[in-house]
């Protein structure tokens, strides 16, 4: 009897556990085991092949002495803060046109939302032409007359990052707009009639009672924005190829340049500590405001 | 936030953005100021939005000598389809010359099977979550959550070495998995909160009837989740078609994915740069999601809500 018992806790639900198996695989050996590998040797002077010879912490002190990596640093934070604050502003400014109960509401959310279904590689090539000094918008502008006209962020290095900015807010400020909108509708209309009702004008309405209930949406918008900012590296790529010179180089393109081209896996893992250190910055004190205080996921 | 909805516990449920149409009395006023400015608004805004995507299709219509005197925004004068056919033909990427068509079939041979695989292995996950919960089930789930926030570059290599270890880097079977892979945690969070929603005593009547978990989830769950896997299948085929890093780090050349090749042919620094074979190419690129986008509708829309507001 006692046979049949013991191995019950194992094989209950035997079914269940192999099926989970992919998600186990994946949540332990790649997300877990790949992290922890990827910081362990980042402390090593790994080359071409990931070789265990300890250096401390060379690699870091080498990347913070990389003008490349400074460079790619201040662009992130550049893009990432007018990123973050442009696409809240313009996502909710859209969101709360789209909400008024207008006509052809569906036609215009299509169309706002479209170029996120497009990849970064096409936006950027889109807005690389665009952009184009020779035949893009400047050239356009000057030949209606304004011959000094000047916009040409891509060839221009103070400036690039912004030309890439454009570009990331056309792709992707209709999602944050869609995520807005779930926001609003999900705000019970009375509210809306007691402030009508008190004479409160629309604009208080929103500033001071809409915008602070909406607060949780505010949040996760805030943490997907935020992590996809640190991801950035298609749309480089597409767009400008980190030029002119390295002016628009970011950190994910320093990793894999340097993991996959320059044969210097220790700098590669050192830099890819390091975006994952800045997603820890974003994410663990949301994760403890967010599931702190409630033992619910 | 609770004690405020106290009335009518319907609205405030969890309806979302098209449960509902928009409420309430029908405007008045259709040329009052307000409308005026808010249409006015939006048509600017939507022009804004609309206007790449014209240059793309005029550029690409053009001929290069048109191109070279007149003004990205201006209609073509004389449609050429010529640009389109180069790209899709013989648009050269390095040594090869054979166009796009080569990465187009990469990547759908690339996007069917990570489409499958990735939406198989998550809605059995989901279901084991959300019915058959074993010990630790949601420890790994946790885990899988916050994994998906950890930028890719940090696992990137780890994955090359286990690739190479099994023999699959560089092949297409190890883009797919590396697909399976990153979808999962974006997947398994919807499926498991779709079954989670699903009545339970469904589950219960099954079980008393002697179905087991493969039963149940075949002739039960699986035909009456069909709304969820379509939004799966959404996201998956728009995200997988336009993944670029993936798709570099794990093909070679010739097994390159449309996004990566067009990269290259775009951006490929040898030879007089041909601005509407370019723009074709852009666009032959973007338009198998593009098509998904506009006959997918609302469901894209709550594929990616469900996906981001819960993540």
């Amino acid at each position: 009897m006692s046979k049949s018992e013991r191995p019950s806790q194992l094989f209950r639900n035997l079914n269940a556990k192999i099926a989970s198996i992919p998600m186990i695989f994946t949540a332990l050996v790649i997300f877990v085991g790949g992290t922890v590998w990827t910081v362990f040797y980042s402390f090593t002077n790994s080359k071409l092949l990931p070789r265990l010879h300890f250096v401390g912490l060379d690699q870091y002190y080498r990347l913070w002495a990389t003008p490349r990596w400074l460079i790619s640093i201040e662009n992130l934070l550049i893009y990432g803060v007018l990123s973050l604050v442009f696409s809240l502003v313009i996502g909710f400014l859209l969101a709360a046109l789209l909400d008024q109960k207008i006509r052809f509401e569906d036609t215009f959310r299509t169309i706002f939302l479209y170029p996120f279904a497009l990849s970064f590689i096409v936006t950027g090539l889109v807005w690389q032409w665009l952009l184009n000094p020779e035949f893009g918008v400047q050239a356009v502008v000057r030949s209606l007359g304004w011959t000094s006209f000047s916009f040409n962020p891509l060839y221009d290095s103070s400036i690039v990052i912004y030309g890439i900015l454009i570009a990331a807010l056309w792709q992707g400020t209709g999602l944050i707009m869609c995520l807005m909108l779930a926001g609003l509708r999900g705000i019970d209309e009375d509210i809306w009639k007691a402030a009508r009702v008190d004479g409160i004008p629309t604009w208080k309405t929103y500033l001071f009672i809409i915008i602070p209930m909406m607060r949780p949406v505010f949040i996760t918008t805030l943490v997907i924005v935020a992590s996809n900012i640190v991801r950035v590296y298609d749309l480089v790529v597409a767009q400008t190829s980190g030029g002119p010179g390295i002016a628009s180089e970011v950190p994910a393109k320093y990793v894999y340049d340097y993991m996959f081209f320059a044969q210097n896996l220790g700098q590669g893992f050192a830099a890819s500590t390091m975006m994952l250190l800045s997603v820890i910055i974003v994410i663990v004190p949301w994760a403890y405001l967010e599931f702190g205080g409630k033992k619910r996921v | 936030m609770s004690d405020h909805v106290v009335s009518l516990p319907a609205i405030g449920g969890a309806g979302g953005l098209e449960a509902y149409g928009p409420s309430g009395p029908k405007p008045r006023h259709t040329f009052s100021r307000r409308n005026i400015f808010l249409y006015g608004t939006l048509i600017v805004v939507a022009l804004y939005y609309l206007l790449p995507l014209y240059v793309m299709v005029v550029t690409s219509l053009k001929g290069m000598p048109e191109i070279r005197l007149g003004n990205i925004f201006s209609p073509p004068m004389e449609i050429t389809f010529e640009p389109w056919v180069k790209a899709w033909s013989s648009a050269c990427t390095g040594l090869n010359c054979d166009g796009l068509s080569r990465g187009f079939w990469n990547s759908v041979r690339i996007t069917i099977p990570s489409v499958i695989l990735s939406i198989a292995l998550a809605s059995v996950n989901g279901y084991a979550l959300a019915n058959w919960r074993f010990k630790g089930a949601d420890t790994f789930f946790i885990i899988l959550i916050v994994g998906a926030f950890i930028p890719y570059q940090v696992m990137i290599y780890p994955i090359v070495i286990i690739l190479r270890e099994v023999g699959l880097y560089g092949s297409l079977s190890g883009l797919v998995i590396v697909h399976s892979i990153f979808g999962m945690p974006i997947l398994t969070l919807l499926f498991r909160n779709y079954f989670t929603s699903m009545p339970e005593e469904l589950f219960r009547a099954a079980r008393v009837d002697g179905a087991g978990f493969w039963g149940i989830y075949f002739r039960i769950m699986l035909p009456m989740s069909l709304p969820i896997f379509v939004v799966a299948i959404i996201l998956q085929v728009t995200g997988i078609w336009n993944d670029f890093l993936f798709g570099v780090v794990y093909t070679r050349p010739d097994t390159y994915p449309m996004t990566v090749q067009l990269n290259n042919i775009v951006n490929s620094v040898q030879g007089v740069k041909e601005y509407n074979v370019n723009m074709a190419a852009t666009i032959l690129t973007g338009l198998v999601p593009l098509i998904v986008y506009f006959l997918s509708g609302k469901l894209f829309v709550r594929g990616i809500a469900a996906g981001a507001v819960k993540g």
